[in-house]
């Protein structure tokens, strides 16, 4: 048998070149396109939508009555005491999130993986339970919590049983995002900065720290989103007293209840945009310090 | 610096990394700990170095007890087997940085960190490199600027673990002789712990097998040639 294509001739450089071949890991077009849909679709049914909805609420009788209703002394001092409580909560957590994640990157001990999975409890326990276990423990009604509010130092319906609620809640936050990342770096540069005679405290601010910082930073900024925003845990412990123990979520859902829609989303807009405010922080940091970023990436 | 070995052991829980080994080390040899994976060479090499503590045994330098002198205090130069190098910091900062973290009446001023840092980059062949990170360089330029850091800090010792383990051949073999040199210049005790008997034999002044957390044989590289004390290290020098 004679195979006719043998002869011909062999095809013209150019006609070869023209030819694009997909790479192997992209998906054909119409996939491609349907995938961008979902993702597009999807965030902005989930995220933006409700976002928007929160804003046109708030402003819905226009922004003299919005900015009223946050000036109302009641919503001030839910905004102040929420601000007051990220701000102890977060650098407490983050002290926390860093000795606990050092504690189990760098040494070998008996009860490792225990301790691992109690730092995710508060992820797997539901708020409400946590709220409830501190108002047992600490509560007037229970041996310890009684004489705390003997000796003027109460703890539940108080500023102190809000903060430990929190803290609870978002305690996983830094030390999640820095075990991964200190497991990956290893020891090694640590060994060598103490070769080199550094001494232990001074090896964790120019050694681990540097390398630690921008998880540290993501760890912080969900950290401070989830004090602001949590609602079951402190609902339980602070008692909701108006003007002095209710934070921004609670006041937003007495609010809501009450009817008082501009009102209520009117703090819900803060609230978000409080949120966005820490998003674009950590945007403009990436940006700002973008070479430094991937220097510091694994080499 | 003269270094002994008394009767150190070594063990991890339940698993023996070291049987008391004991070893005389002359003040400015080079010398090689070779053997396999899992024979104990790194582990003695940390002991040396202060990075681990020995379970029995002494380590004497110059004749005195350094068995619990801290890291620090040994001021041994380590080069790890992956270097180490800070990647957030400069070629120049990862080499003044033994020099920065000394107490403050004994650390020296700034123009003469940079000129000492000057005089290291130059010793390493590597001049141009000072402003680069770490992620910028090569893997046999990163090696010498391990070396660099190591020697700033005027260390008593050379301590280095698979010191060209990463490189590919050509650069080893030229790294090889940048050792040796510095070492000449230096006169400093060395000690490398390596896999690869080509490189322990061309190398070292004085070659330890070791196998299993003991010691084989240590010799002179012709003489461990010439006259295998056991059926390991023969096997071992001919594979």
């Amino acid at each position: 048998m004679f195979d006719s294509t043998l002869n011909e001739p062999f095809l013209a450089p150019t006609e070869r070149a023209t030819h694009k071949w997909r790479p192997v890991t992209e998906e054909s077009p119409l996939v491609r396109a349907l995938l961008i849909a979902v993702a597009l679709g999807g965030l902005a049914f989930l995220v933006l939508a409700p976002l928007a909805v929160v804003f046109a609420e708030a402003f819905a009788k226009g922004a003299l009555e919005a900015v009223k209703s946050l000036a109302k002394p009641e919503a001030l001092s839910a905004i102040k005491l929420t601000l007051l409580v990220a701000a102890i909560a977060v650098p407490v957590n983050a002290i926390f999130g860093i000795a606990a994640a050092w504690v189990i990157t760098k040494f070998d001990f008996r009860g490792k993986a225990f301790l691992i999975t109690l730092i995710d409890l508060p992820f797997s326990v539901s708020p409400v339970v946590a709220g409830l276990a501190l108002v047992l423990l600490f509560g007037s009604n229970s041996l310890l919590g009684g004489w705390l509010v003997a000796s003027g130092f109460p703890i539940i319906f108080a500023l102190p049983g809000i903060v430990l609620a929190s803290v609870f809640v978002t305690f996983p936050f830094v030390a999640r995002e820095l075990i991964p990342v200190m497991i990956e770096q290893g020891r090694s540069e640590e060994e060598a900065a103490l070769t080199l005679g550094a001494s232990g405290w001074r090896v964790f601010l120019t050694v681990t720290l540097p390398n630690i910082k921008w998880a540290l930073l993501y760890g912080v900024l969900l950290c401070n989103a989830r004090a602001m925003g949590e609602f079951g845990a402190v609902a339980v412990v602070s008692g909701k007293i108006r003007g002095q123990t209710a934070t921004m979520p609670i006041t937003i859902e007495m609010l809501y209840n009450e009817y008082l829609s501009v009102a209520a989303f009117s703090m819900a807009g803060v609230l978000a945009a409080l949120a966005l405010l820490t998003l674009l922080l950590k945007t403009v940091l990436e940006w700002r310090h973008a070479d430094q970023l991937a220097a510091t990436r694994r080499h | 610096m003269h270094i002994e070995i008394d009767e150190i052991a070594k063990s991890f829980g339940a698993t023996t990394a070291l049987h008391p080994v004991s070893l005389a080390i002359p003040s400015g040899a080079l010398v090689a700990l070779l053997g396999p994976s899992g024979s104990g060479k790194t582990t003695l090499l940390r002991i040396l170095g202060g990075l681990e503590f020995p379970s029995s045994g002494r380590v004497l330098y110059d004749g005195q007890d350094a068995t619990g002198m801290s890291v620090q205090e040994r001021r041994a130069g380590f080069v790890f087997q992956s270097y180490a190098l800070f990647r957030h910091m400069t070629v120049f900062e990862n080499i003044a940085y033994g020099l920065r973290a000394r107490p403050r009446r004994s650390r020296p001023p700034e123009a003469e960190i940079e000129r000492r840092v000057t005089k290291l980059l130059e010793l390493i062949q590597l001049p141009q490199i000072a402003k680069r990170f770490p992620s910028q360089l090569s893997g046999g330029q990163r090696q010498r600027v391990a070396l660099a850091r190591a020697l700033a800090i005027e260390p008593r010792m050379l301590l280095l673990d698979e010191p060209f383990g990463a490189l590919d051949a050509r650069v080893r073999k030229e790294l090889r002789h940048g050792l040796r040199e510095i070492h000449d210049t230096t006169g400093l005790t060395t000690i490398f712990v390596t896999h690869d008997q080509d490189e322990a034999m061309e190398l070292a002044d004085l070659v330890v097998v070791m196998s299993m957390g003991k010691i084989e044989q240590v010799g002179r590289p012709q003489d461990i040639r010439a006259r295998p004390a056991t059926p390991f290290v023969r096997e071992f020098i001919e594979a």
